[in-house]
């Protein structure tokens, strides 16, 4: 049996209307997107996942990669506080690697915007997401990326270490690198000299102050090999919930930056189950959602199908509270949490059941 | 029906092709007057030349209108997602050798590699309020190689000439383009990075996975293939 777009809208308007019913207010936002915020945002790995086109009146305009985004728009330019927000409709991805995956599909959301309970607001979007689920034979993995967050926070190293970090969290390879080559002694870094006339925008304070930073920053000790180890120990976490919880306290023993990072951790464990999650089957998996778009700062969830990797992702979701504050404007910011469903893929794993 | 091979139109590419193919016994040429985009093949049959732009040699070979193709490593590379689908390299030809590397000015004694340029660009960033900018045409490949050396808060800008001037012009800040010998760099004040060289690229000759073979078309494509080898 194949799926129709047929039969995806319409699992899509009950989803939907599902959510509606807990309280959220459908909103639709627009399939073209300014590019700029999302070229700000992301970067030009953004070009590489979204199609870009354009005209001469408006510029360049992206087929929304994600409704994210925009709802975070509309919400800081005239939201209530607190709202609960769902949508359905396409979401386009350019597919470069492989033909097999879907460069247009649909998703449904629920994002909640709210200041009082961050756990709760967590719990009641996992929940809500693994129940309209149903019965589908899938398996949930969560993780925090928060507690990564707060171990580098907490390095007793240099802002210059510490920002280089905090700027690839998102980039597992490449924090790797950094990480070790800030754990390297690499004596006083030496520059050959030029005599080529400097030409660009970049001016030579800018040359000289990154050259001042480096030197002085070659006195500061390597951060020390233990540090090292602890982030490898944290990053190899995978566990059930409450079995990962011990091993986050035992590691805040050595760690304490990342004590209220735990603390958010546990209390989400207790909201879940709060909400009936079976918590003691629940994975953590404390490097989940590294490598995914690079605005979860906290909670991030997936739902996989159990016996088909080769579908995407059912579900996929978290918190994104820096996303609010960039694109808020006037450093405004407001706790938010979220996540996605496919109807497209319940419907495909549903079939072959 | 014959097999159709696809040569660049014109330049230094055209004529190098001509005497790669003479050196093996057979005679490309232009038909008629210079101005006509018409070839001919002496020395072998069941073959026809295709006079094209090397830039759509590799859409043509993808698409199975020719069966074999000469251009660049690196148009093939930025023009067709993954390339090795649909077309095999049969042969390097030895000539066309051209880098795309990544450059950046001269002056900048702070950096000299992928990781220098990173941090560089975030500094940038702070103090300009945009993106680090870097001018190609080679849009793919440059992001592709940038996205695997983990280099973040730095924005493409297309430029399709003169690139090497983007950067005195203050149009970008970095620039990435093929280059043959570096004069053209060193005038504009421009240095590679020393981790900077994104594709090797020399002319080669395709063949496509694409194109419909007949059993004559096969023969020939078999004869032809023997005389190259």
């Amino acid at each position: 049996m194949t799926v129709t777009r047929g039969d995806t809208n319409a699992l899509a308007a009950r989803l939907r209307a599902g959510f509606e019913a807990q309280g959220a207010q459908a909103v639709e936002p627009p399939i073209l997107q300014p590019a700029d915020t999302l070229l700000d945002l992301y970067g030009e790995d953004i070009r590489a996942r979204a199609y870009v086109t354009s005209d001469a009146l408006r510029g360049e305009q992206m087929l929304r990669p994600d409704f994210t985004v925009p709802v975070v728009q509309m919400h800081m330019a005239h939201g209530a506080d607190p709202a609960r927000y769902t949508y359905a409709g396409e979401v386009f991805r350019r597919q470069e690697h492989d033909a097999d995956r879907a460069n247009e599909f649909v998703q449904v959301g629920y994002e909640v915007f709210e200041r009082d309970d961050p756990a709760a607001s967590d719990a009641e979007v996992f929940a809500l997401i693994a129940g309209a689920l149903g019965d589908l034979p899938v398996r949930a993995v969560t993780g925090d990326i928060g507690v990564l967050m707060a171990v580098v926070n907490g390095l007793d190293t240099s802002d210059l270490r510490k920002n280089a970090l905090m700027r690839h969290i998102w980039r597992p390879r490449r924090f790797r690198a950094l990480l070790e080559r800030f754990a390297t002694d690499r004596g006083v870094p030496e520059f050959a000299a030029s005599d080529a006339p400097l030409v660009g925008a970049r001016r030579q304070h800018e040359i000289d102050a990154r050259i001042a930073a480096l030197t002085a920053d070659a006195e500061v000790p390597p951060i020390p090999a233990r540090d090292v180890d602890l982030i490898a120990a944290l990053l190899d976490i995978s566990a059930p919930m409450p079995d990962a919880l011990g091993r986050l306290h035992d590691l805040s023993v050595d760690l304490p930056a990342i004590v209220p990072a735990v603390a958010r951790v546990a209390a989400r464990q207790e909201a879940l189950a709060a909400r009936g999650v079976n918590v003691s089957k629940l994975a953590f998996d404390a490097s989940y959602g590294r490598t995914s778009m690079e605005y979860y700062d906290g909670f991030v969830f997936g739902f996989a199908a159990v016996e088909r990797p080769d579908l995407s992702l059912l579900a996929s979701g978290g918190r994104y509270d820096a996303l609010t504050r960039r694109l808020g404007g006037g450093g405004r910011e407001i706790p938010a949490v979220g996540g996605v469903m496919r109807p497209g893929v319940m419907l495909e794993l549903g079939a072959t059941l | 029906m014959t097999i159709k091979l696809g040569v660049p139109s014109k330049g230094r590419l055209m004529e190098k092709t001509f005497e790669w193919f003479g050196a093996r016994g057979i005679t490309l040429a232009r038909s008629g007057s210079d101005r006509e985009y018409a070839g001919v093949v002496d020395g072998i049959e069941g073959v026809s030349l295709v006079l094209l732009s090397a830039g759509e040699i590799p859409r043509e070979l993808a698409a199975g209108r020719i069966h074999l193709g000469v251009t660049g490593t690196d148009l093939v590379h930025e023009k067709l997602a993954l390339w090795d689908q649909s077309v095999i390299a049969v042969e390097e030809m030895g000539f066309g050798h051209a880098d795309l590397i990544l450059a950046v000015p001269a002056a900048w004694t702070d950096v000299d590699t992928l990781h220098d340029l990173d941090a560089a660009a975030a500094a940038f960033r702070g103090v300009h309020g945009h993106r680090l900018r870097v001018a190609t045409k080679y849009h793919r490949l440059v992001r592709e190689f940038l996205r695997g050396a983990g280099v973040a808060d730095y924005a493409l800008v297309d430029s399709q000439g003169a690139t090497e001037g983007t950067v005195a012009n203050e149009t970008a800040e970095a620039i990435a383009d093929i280059t043959s010998t570096g004069d053209t760099l060193r005038a504009n004040h421009l240095k590679v990075l020393s981790d900077g060289v994104i594709l090797r690229s020399q002319a080669t000759l395709w063949k496509s996975r694409a194109a419909a073979l007949d059993a004559d078309e096969r023969t020939s494509l078999e004869v032809l293939m023997a005389r190259l080898g």
